[in-house]
């Protein structure tokens, strides 16, 4: 078989995985969106250890071994979305903007009370747009 | 000890005093008086002793001591601590000396209760000791120095009463008036001592007797601004008047008897160096004649009785500056001697007469009753200071200004080599005519403090006549203060009998009166004495029908307060520092129109206010507009651009972790692909 | 080095294994591309149960057979379901969500072309003419158990660790968040706006 199938494939995975992860909104879609970066690693992984024909399968076991901390990753990020959630009431990446850049020498604010200025164009659409969102929800 | 130790010691004593009060003051209040009086006594004595040992009377006196240790190199023209010590500088130690003892004495009576009574001690010791230094310096730079200190001192004395803000005024307009005839001053030293290499008063004199000295005009020109402004003469008298919103006995030490004559001394110094450039003394004389009638004109008009006392000693200070003018050092400084005296004396007895009369001003003092007899030793004193101050015969302002008056005709008449005649005319009649002026504005003085409105007759019993005051109670003057005044009424008194020894201790010329101009003179005082009595008989009636009074009466402080609460309410009370609305005043009827004016110093503020304080503030107007509008609109600018840049990189900061991470992955493409196409290229 | 020296085994004529990797393939990116592009959340998690599932029979194809059976159990079995249970403790919304895109969607769109553009090329261009001899399987449960536990036992034995100090993580993570959670809850209802609240009405109405 031809080296180039599974190396594109991994390629094509990785960049779905890197969209979702740049686009998604829901913290939980992106944690889904870095398993498909990882598994289009592992199937690299698993793909060049077969064409070389390592001895000591060193492909192979690394994807076992990145199977398990995708397992522990994924574990831990939940596990952190969710207390974002109980605290904050909501897990949207996008709202989650306490390092932004405050208008005043008050100190960090909450994105929605004091927008800075230059954000105001970016974030006012998506503040309406998430009070759409709560709506349907509730 | 030799002479030149003892004459070391002089100015060191005050100044260690000075040092002392000053870090003892505030730990060792005990120790603080008899640190002030100690050392200045000392001083005083060997002063005496110097003068003993030098001049004595032996006929022609000794050789003058010079001598000079040099510290340390100093370049081309050498600095050294030299000593010159002649007749002049002998007596007038002596002088200093004399009523530097007899200020601090005062003083221990007069601020007995003051908080700042340690530093102001110290100062007056400072004082004393520069003044000393001035005096027997024989190295220009050295007397600088001196002359230096005793401005700062003045500053710091004029503004002892700093809360009232006359006071602050009158301290830094005379620390910048007197600066700004300084400058010129020390551009002077600079050029004379360019012109005769050595800054050695006896090195600066032979050069100018052997010629030389190459710019004498501007020399002697630059010099004569710091002389009028330390010796007060126009145009840069100005500070003086104000000054006196300082303690008394500050106003008797610095400003009459001591630091307003080392202008005079100076020039009698160096008089070589003016008496080189005829255009100097003429300038001389015609800046000495302004200064006396002016002066004598404003004392007319003056109703706080300090400054008639200082425009008076403004007038003085004209007649010695003339004296100098007409090439007569002796008479200049003898003139300075007898004035010291009595000037003192006049100053010490108006603080009592503040003191217990409770005010300052003469327009009340007029409507006051039984002064007199409240004080009878500041009245006797003050009577014969006044006696002298006019000039009437047996007195001993009489015969230094006769010394003067006579070396003026003696120049006129074209008999002194050197001086232009015309000088000699200008002091000649106008010395004449300040000496009708004096006695009318002594007697003015007199009549007004001590005798009481003759319209006032009252039965026996009867209460205070309508308009006038009973004088407070402020029972006795401090002994000390008594004291004093009669120490110093001797030589105002009995000066005049030296007349035949003091040539031998100046350049022996005779200061023997000459009989025209002691006669003219004499009897124009006595018209001018009996002018103003006669106004004032016409216009005293007047007092009762406008009562005025203001009265500062503390019976158990100390004198100074009343005199700072005086100074303090005299412009709220009477409209102006410097006159009073009353009627009552001969002086008005003497100078008719001209009273307004004299009153206010000829407007002399007014005009260096137009002169020097609006260009100036106008420049810094200028100067503030260039450097808000102008200047800072390129720091501002300097700092927008950033601001704008710092305003676009924040909008960068939105604090959203996707759009950071965009950034993050594209840059890494970019650089991926770079690396790859670098490769590939390679 | 032309394509057709150098390759013995051309594109034109593709083997068996290769149809089938290649349909599988484009059923997994197709799953993956829809995972990351629904408005449902909940589908996307199931489109992503396709897309490893299909990726597990690339690995059979691979011959990576411990591989696969491991992917099919870790990732479709486990990681998927804690991704729902994540979903549903969330609240996430069941149902078309208008905004499960955020804002930043056209450059995240022009950064992964981008990438997939850059790293096609330079792969493409890298192996395409390498060929992968499938006859003997190379990752039976045999041969995959014996390296494990002969070459990368200590790399195994620190996982372990690894997975352990997760769990811990995890567990802390969570009863840190439940004490919090109580604490506003109790200071909530006594009307003080803590910082958390800053997130809005909305959503408080939606913790509701």
């Amino acid at each position: 078989m031809h080296l180039a199938y599974p190396a594109v494939l991994a390629v094509l995975l990785f960049c779905t995985g890197l969209y979702g992860v740049l686009a998604r909104r829901n913290a939980i879609l992106v944690l889904m969106s870095v398993e498909l970066m990882l598994n289009a690693v592992n199937l690299n992984l698993v793909a060049f250890d077969v064409w070389l024909r390592d001895a000591l399968h060193a492909g192979q076991a690394l994807t076992l071994f990145t199977i398990a901390i995708a397992a522990a990753e994924i574990g831990i990020g939940l596990s952190i979305v969710l207390m974002v959630y109980r605290n904050r009431g909501t897990s949207d990446v996008d709202r989650l903007r306490d390092t932004a850049e405050a208008t005043g020498p008050t100190g960090p604010a909450g994105p929605e009370d004091t927008a800075p200025d230059g954000a105001a164009d970016a974030t006012d659409p998506d503040a309406t747009a998430a009070a759409q969102k709560a709506e349907a929800t509730a | 000890m030799t002479t030149p130790t003892l004459a070391v010691l002089v100015p060191l004593l005050p100044f260690l005093g000075a040092v002392a009060g000053l870090l003892l003051g505030r730990t060792a209040p005990g120790f603080v008086r008899p640190l002030a009086v100690l050392p200045t006594v000392t001083s005083a004595v060997i002063a005496v002793l110097i003068a003993v040992r030098q001049g004595g009377g032996t006929g022609g006196g000794i050789r003058p001591v010079d001598t000079a240790t040099e510290l340390t190199p100093t370049g081309s023209v050498p600095i050294e601590l030299a000593l010159h010590i002649d007749g002049f500088a002998v007596l007038v130690a002596v002088l200093v000396g004399l009523v530097a003892s007899c200020v601090q004495l005062y003083s221990t009576g007069y601020l007995r209760d003051d908080p700042r009574y340690p530093s102001y001690a110290a100062l007056v010791s400072l004082f004393t000791s520069a003044m000393f230094l001035v005096v027997y310096s024989g190295d220009l730079m050295v007397l600088l120095v001196g002359w230096e200190v005793m401005g700062i001192c003045s500053y710091f004395l004029v503004g002892h009463y700093w809360e009232t803000p006359e006071a602050r005024a009158a301290s830094l307009k005379a620390f910048l008036v007197t600066k700004l005839g300084d400058v010129p001053f020390l551009i002077g030293l600079f050029a004379l001592a360019a012109d005769t290499g050595s800054f050695r008063i006896t090195k600066v004199l032979d050069a100018v007797a052997s010629g030389g000295l190459d710019h004498p005009t501007v020399i002697a020109l630059l010099l004569l601004a710091g002389v009028a402004g330390k010796s007060a003469q126009f145009p840069l008298h100005t500070w003086l008047p104000d000054a006196m919103a300082g303690p008394t006995p500050v106003s008797a030490l610095i400003h009459a008897a001591t630091m307003v004559a080392a202008g005079v001394y100076f020039v009698a110094r160096l008089l070589p160096v003016f008496a080189a450039s005829a255009a100097a003394l003429v300038v001389l004389a015609v800046m000495a004649a302004v200064t006396m009638v002016g002066s004598a004109l404003a004392a007319l008009a003056q109703d706080d009785i300090k400054r008639v006392l200082a425009y008076s000693t403004v007038g003085q200070l004209g007649y010695m500056t003339g004296a100098l003018a007409v090439g007569d050092r002796g008479a200049a400084v003898f003139h300075l001697l007898s004035h010291g005296a009595f000037k003192a004396l006049l100053f010490l007895a108006a603080g009592v007469i503040i003191h217990a009369a409770g005010t300052n001003s003469l327009a009340v003092m007029s409507r006051m009753t039984g002064l007199r007899d409240r004080i009878p030793d500041a009245f006797w004193t003050m009577t014969v200071a006044l006696l002298a101050l006019a000039a009437i015969p047996p007195f001993s302002g009489f015969f230094s200004k006769e010394a003067v008056l006579g070396a003026a005709e003696h120049a006129a008449t074209g008999h002194a080599e050197s001086v232009p005649g015309s000088a000699g005319w200008i002091v000649l009649v106008s010395g004449l005519l300040t000496a009708v002026l004096t006695a009318a504005y002594a007697t003015r003085l007199w009549l007004l403090a001590f005798r009481p409105p003759v319209t006032a007759p009252r039965p026996a019993g009867a209460p205070t006549a309508a308009g006038t005051v009973e004088a407070p109670d402020h029972g006795r003057q401090p002994v000390v203060m008594n004291v004093v005044l009669w120490v110093l009424a001797v030589p105002s008194l009995a000066f005049g009998i030296t007349v035949g020894v003091l040539p031998d201790w100046f350049d022996g010329r005779s200061l023997t009166p000459t009989l025209t101009t002691s006669v003219l003179a004499t009897g124009l005082t006595l018209v001018g004495g009996l002018v103003t009595y006669g106004a004032w008989r016409h216009t005293t009636a007047l007092a009762a029908r406008v009562p005025m009074g203001a009265v500062a009466a503390h019976p158990d402080a100390e004198p100074a307060l009343s005199e700072a609460e005086a100074i303090a309410t005299h412009t709220p009370a009477y409209g102006s520092i410097a006159s009073a609305p009353d009627p009552a005043d001969p002086g008005r009827l003497l100078l008719g129109p001209l009273h307004r004016h004299a009153a206010a110093g000829f407007r002399m503020d007014a005009v260096y206010s137009a002169l020097f304080v609006r260009p100036t503030q106008f420049l810094a107007g200028v100067v503030r507009f260039l450097d808000r509008e102008v200047v800072d609109t390129y720091v501002r600018g300097a700092g927008t651009l950033p601001r704008w840049l710092g305003a676009a990189v924040r909008r960068a900061q939105t604090g959203n972790v996707q759009t950071y991470l965009s950034a993050l992955l594209a840059g890494s493409l970019v650089l991926a692909v770079a690396a790859v196409l670098v490769a590939a290229g390679a | 080095m032309t394509l057709a020296a150098a390759a013995p085994y051309g594109f034109l004529s593709p083997t068996g294994v290769e149809v089938s990797f290649l349909l599988v393939g484009l059923v997994t990116f197709a799953a993956a591309l829809v995972t990351v592009t629904t408005k449902q959340l909940v589908h996307a998690a199931l489109w992503l149960v396709v897309a490893l599932g299909g990726l597990a029979v690339e690995y059979l194809l691979l011959t990576a057979e411990f591989i696969a059976w491991v992917q099919v159990l870790i990732y479709v079995g486990s990681v998927v379901v804690l991704l729902l249970f994540g979903l549903m403790l969330t609240k996430a919304p069941i149902g078309r969500s208008p905004d499960a895109d955020s804002g930043n969607r056209w450059a995240a769109l022009t950064v992964a072309v981008a990438a997939a553009a850059t790293l096609v090329w330079v792969v493409v261009d890298a192996f395409r003419t390498q060929w992968i001899d499938l006859d003997a399987p190379q990752g039976t449960t045999a041969v995959t158990g014996a390296m494990l536990f002969q070459h990368w036992v200590l790399p195994f034995e620190a996982l372990s660790v690894l997975l352990l100090a997760a769990l811990v993580g995890a567990i802390v993570l969570s009863r840190k968040a439940d004490a919090k959670a109580d604490a506003k809850a109790d200071a909530g209802t006594g009307g003080a706006e803590s910082p958390a609240d800053a997130a809005g009405p909305a959503d408080k109405e939606r913790q509701r």
